[in-house]
């Protein structure tokens, strides 16, 4: 293999591992910009979105289709009643308390799936060939493109959301200022809940399509949180634009990690991004350092 | 408050000292204390942080592991005295723990708990991926035991050993709280703002914390890495680092003796999970959950305001 | 003639587009209690900030005897002879009214964590200088048997006293007073004049924000009126007081010749 299409296959293995922390980093830029909170068992929502796929779609021999709304309308689930019973009773918490929650939340829901699922990784069939497809001289399985159009569709979609529709903008506005948004008639509670199904819809959509690539198993979820959350402090926290184009750098810069320098230390990539920003510039890319301080955490 | 605790000090003395007589010279029960013991030298430090100085570390399992790697490479593939390790451990993980904690303890809320969490991560790969040093997933084994004038430290001496030290930082750390230092941290808990105005150096003293809790931490590593003979990364990961927060919180972080006593009740915990291992992170993550919904303060405040009368005019956490 | 206590030039604080501090100059002489006044948002509150070095100057100097306070950080500034007390109250909650006040020793006092946790001798008689003028300060505010109760326990007029006693403590040369009669009654506000007198009597140069005008007119030697950060009126209080751009601030209009 030519020293460009390796490249060319590390790019494209990039942009996909990417396109699953951008969808992280969306999620846990919705509940910020929501509760003001960073939701620590974001990651979790992932794992479960794909092993609940797997139940769907090898023990219980569901099509496809159906098995992907079902798992992503599972885990939405999970996640609106973990806003209700776990969140919601704590909103005036310390922030040490808020932190330990989501925390507690990301161990039960490891918990759970450890005694269902165990600890073997599992796969998904891919959505459509299993040919590998040949584009610019790089093999590439043909899942990879499943991944970059769904990412595509969902970061348009909800961008389209959150700047066109009311609801949307209504959840955007309790973020900023959530006594005003209550004053003209939104329902602070009902955002806050919103912003966690959808947020847990948004991790379970990763989990589905990138598991026919790299398998999934309970204990994934921490790795994933902390790479999506590093997509979301270089883009800038607050920021979806941000999130999204930060999320795929992080996942290109992690593949090429791994093929050029070495793949063991592959995940330290992305974490010794995510430490770096945090400590020189935690605004991010994106993000002013004004507004920055401004902001609660 | 300061004879309380040297009544409990006496009182937690007198228990280990007669515990192994007690035991009917039980090994497996012997360890079980000496691993109680361990872990509440970390968490010893971790509350200081954390109840005392207001910060959070989610990667604490990493400077566990400086310790122990430190002592069992230099032992085995150095020929290190284990004293000489135990330093050099110490050392290591001060320098780590002042380098790293300058910039991340500067940072507010969720972004420490993030980079903590990405720091010990980044150590868990280390120790997977150095292989030729620590022995990478497979682990590290042939670690020397603790002699004392030629004579391996086993059983009931080993756990005279590691609650002799115990106990020693206990006294340390129990005179910095009632000192100008912890006076200071607990200002600057109660709120920086004011803190600063009145002439502390909020961040000088938060990271002398960490980087304090830190070397505790590698003490705990080295006694952990002589004990058991063998370490591998997966002692090290952030499952641990979890369950030393937890231990913090469940005993609660009002006082450093809710470091013992969490650091008893989540170590123990495996005991009563006999046979039902699969539900043990399941188990973790209910308590932290119940604790944290239920008794936020961590169960040592729950039982002292449970059994005091009200009305003593107690000072309470912001 | 007197020392200059603080002697501020060209001050300018901007937050974006708001110029909060706009060209300000003032000196406060040794010895003085100099009130500053002015309608809610004149930009006092920043300025004690500023002198505090809680934030920057955006631009101008503030010199404190000579030395230049721009740079420096809250607890070096402490250190260097400057105290204060907040709008807002910021006692510590979580800790007793005499450990509050013992904070305030914390920069003239040096143990560190190592002779803390040895308990060394010098630190013990280090403790008990601290436990000592602790309780002085306690008394001078006539809070001494306030001493073990929680900061935040006390009734709020007792709490203003602490946050006194918990900045004299730190020995100050200046203190700064951030609306220390908000929320007293007059007996009260009374007590606090007093006081404020006799902190001037030990040598202490004070500057106090302040709202109530009875309480401005009484003890202050020099007042100088802020409105939308800039100076507007500096002087004698009674001229202050008739001074007509100073009443039209306050009134929010323009005055018709009566």
């Amino acid at each position: 293999m030519t020293l460009t299409s390796q490249l060319i296959q590390y790019l494209f293995t990039g942009l996909t591992l990417g396109s699953i922390y951008a969808l992280v980093a969306l999620g846990f830029t919705m509940i910020y910009n929501a509760t003001g909170i960073i939701n620590l068992a974001q990651g979790e929502f992932v794992m479960l979105g794909a092993l609940i796929m797997v139940f769907f779609t090898m023990v219980l021999k569901i099509p496809l289709l159906f098995g992907f709304v079902l798992a992503v309308m599972g885990v939405t689930l999970v996640g609106a009643l973990f806003e209700r019973l776990a969140i919601h009773p704590l909103k005036n918490a310390s922030l040490l308390t808020l932190i330990m929650i989501t925390l507690a939340g990301s161990i039960l829901f490891r918990g759970v799936a450890m005694f269902l699922w165990g600890k073997d990784p599992y796969a998904l069939p891919p959505f459509g060939d299993s040919k590998p497809v040949q584009f610019l001289g790089a093999t590439l399985q043909a899942q990879i493109f499943w991944v970059l159009a769904i990412t595509i569709l969902v970061v348009f979609g909800s961008g389209f959301f959150f700047n066109r529709t009311l609801l949307g903008k209504a959840m955007t506005a309790c973020a900023f200022n959530p006594l005003a948004a209550q004053l003209v008639g939104i329902s602070v509670r009902k955002m806050v809940l919103f912003s966690f199904a959808l947020s847990a819809a948004f991790g379970a959509i990763a989990g589905v399509i990138i598991t026919p690539i790299t398998l999934m198993e309970y204990d994934r979820g921490p790795l994933l949180a902390l790479k999506g959350f590093a997509a979301v402090v270089l883009g800038g926290l607050g920021s979806a634009v941000g999130s999204v184009v930060a999320g795929f750098i992080i996942g290109v810069l992690e593949s090429l990690g791994a093929g050029l320098i070495s793949s063991g230390y592959k995940d330290a990539i992305a974490l010794m991004v995510l430490l770096l920003i945090l400590w020189v510039k935690p605004s991010g890319l994106f993000g002013s350092a004004e507004e920055s301080k401004l902001k609660k955490f | 408050m300061k004879r309380e605790d040297l009544y409990t000090l006496l009182f937690i003395a007198i228990t280990i000292g007669l515990f192994p007589l007690l035991a009917g010279g039980q090994e497996y029960y012997l360890s079980l204390l000496i691993f109680v013991g361990i872990n509440s030298l970390i968490t010893m430090g971790l509350s200081m942080l954390m109840g005392y100085a207001g910060q959070i570390s989610l990667g604490h399992a990493a400077f566990f592991g400086i310790g122990a790697y430190s002592s069992g490479v230099l032992t085995t593939k150095y020929s290190f005295q284990p004293l000489e390790a135990f330093c050099a451990g110490i050392f290591l993980s001060a320098i780590i723990a002042f380098l790293v904690g300058k910039p991340t303890l500067r940072l507010k809320g969720h972004y420490m708990a993030v980079a903590t969490l990405g720091f010990g991560e980044i150590l868990f790969i280390v120790f997977n991926e150095l292989s030729p040093l620590t022995g990478g997933p497979s682990g590290l084994s042939g670690i020397p035991p603790l002699t004392l004038f030629g004579h391996p430290l086993e059983g009931a001496n080993y756990l005279y050993l590691v609650w002799g030290l115990v106990i020693l930082l206990l006294l340390f750390s129990l005179n910095v709280i009632n000192s100008r230092v912890g006076r200071a941290l607990r200002a600057v808990h109660g709120s920086e703002l004011a803190a600063n105005a009145m002439g502390v150096d909020a961040s000088r003293f938060k990271l002398q914390v960490f980087v304090l809790s830190a070397i505790y931490a590698s003490m705990a590593g080295s006694l952990y890495a002589h004990f058991i003979t063998f370490i591998s990364p997966s002692s090290f990961s952030l499952m641990f680092s979890i369950l030393l927060l937890m231990m913090v919180v469940v005993g609660g972080t009002e006082t450093i003796w809710g470091a013992l006593l969490g650091a008893t009740l989540i170590t123990l915990l495996p005991e009563y999970l006999r046979g039902l291992e699969d539900f043990e992170v399941l188990a973790y993550g209910a308590i932290l959950m119940v604790v944290l919904l239920f008794m936020p303060q961590g169960i040592l405040e729950g039982m002292r305001k449970m059994l005091s009368k009200k009305g003593e005019g107690r000072v309470g956490r912001p | 003639m007197s020392q200059r206590v603080l002697e501020v030039q060209r001050l300018q604080k901007f937050f974006g587009g708001l110029r909060a501090i706009d060209a300000l100059d003032f000196t406060v002489a040794e010895g003085q209690i100099k009130s500053i006044i002015g309608p809610n948002g004149a930009g006092k509150t920043t300025l004690f900030n500023l002198i505090t070095g809680i934030f920057p100057p955006t631009g101008g100097t503030l010199e404190f005897k000579g030395k230049m306070l721009n740079d420096l950080k809250p607890h070096d500034i402490a250190r260097l002879g400057i105290s204060r007390t907040f709008q807002t109250l910021e006692l510590f909650g979580n800790m007793t009214a005499l450990e509050n006040v013992m904070i305030g020793r914390h920069g003239r006092t040096v143990a560190g964590i190592f002779r803390a946790g040895l308990r060394l001798p010098g630190m013990r008689r280090e403790e008990r200088g601290i436990k000592e003028k602790a309780f002085e300060e306690l008394h001078f505010m006539g809070l001494e048997n306030r001493a073990m109760m929680g900061a935040t326990s006390l009734p709020l007029g007792e709490q203003k006293l602490l946050e006194i006693a918990r900045a004299l403590a730190t020995e100050p040369q200046l203190l700064l007073l951030d609306e220390p009669a908000s929320g007293l009654n007059i007996r009260e506000t009374e007590k606090l004049s007093e006081t404020i007198l006799r902190i001037r009597e030990r040598g202490i140069t004070v500057m106090v924000v302040e709202h109530d005008m009875a309480l401005v007119m009484e003890i202050s030697d020099d007042v100088l009126v802020l409105n939308y950060g800039k100076k507007i009126a500096e002087g004698l209080p009674r001229d202050v007081q008739r001074n007509r751009e100073v009443i039209a601030a306050y009134l929010g209009e323009e005055l018709t010749d009566a």
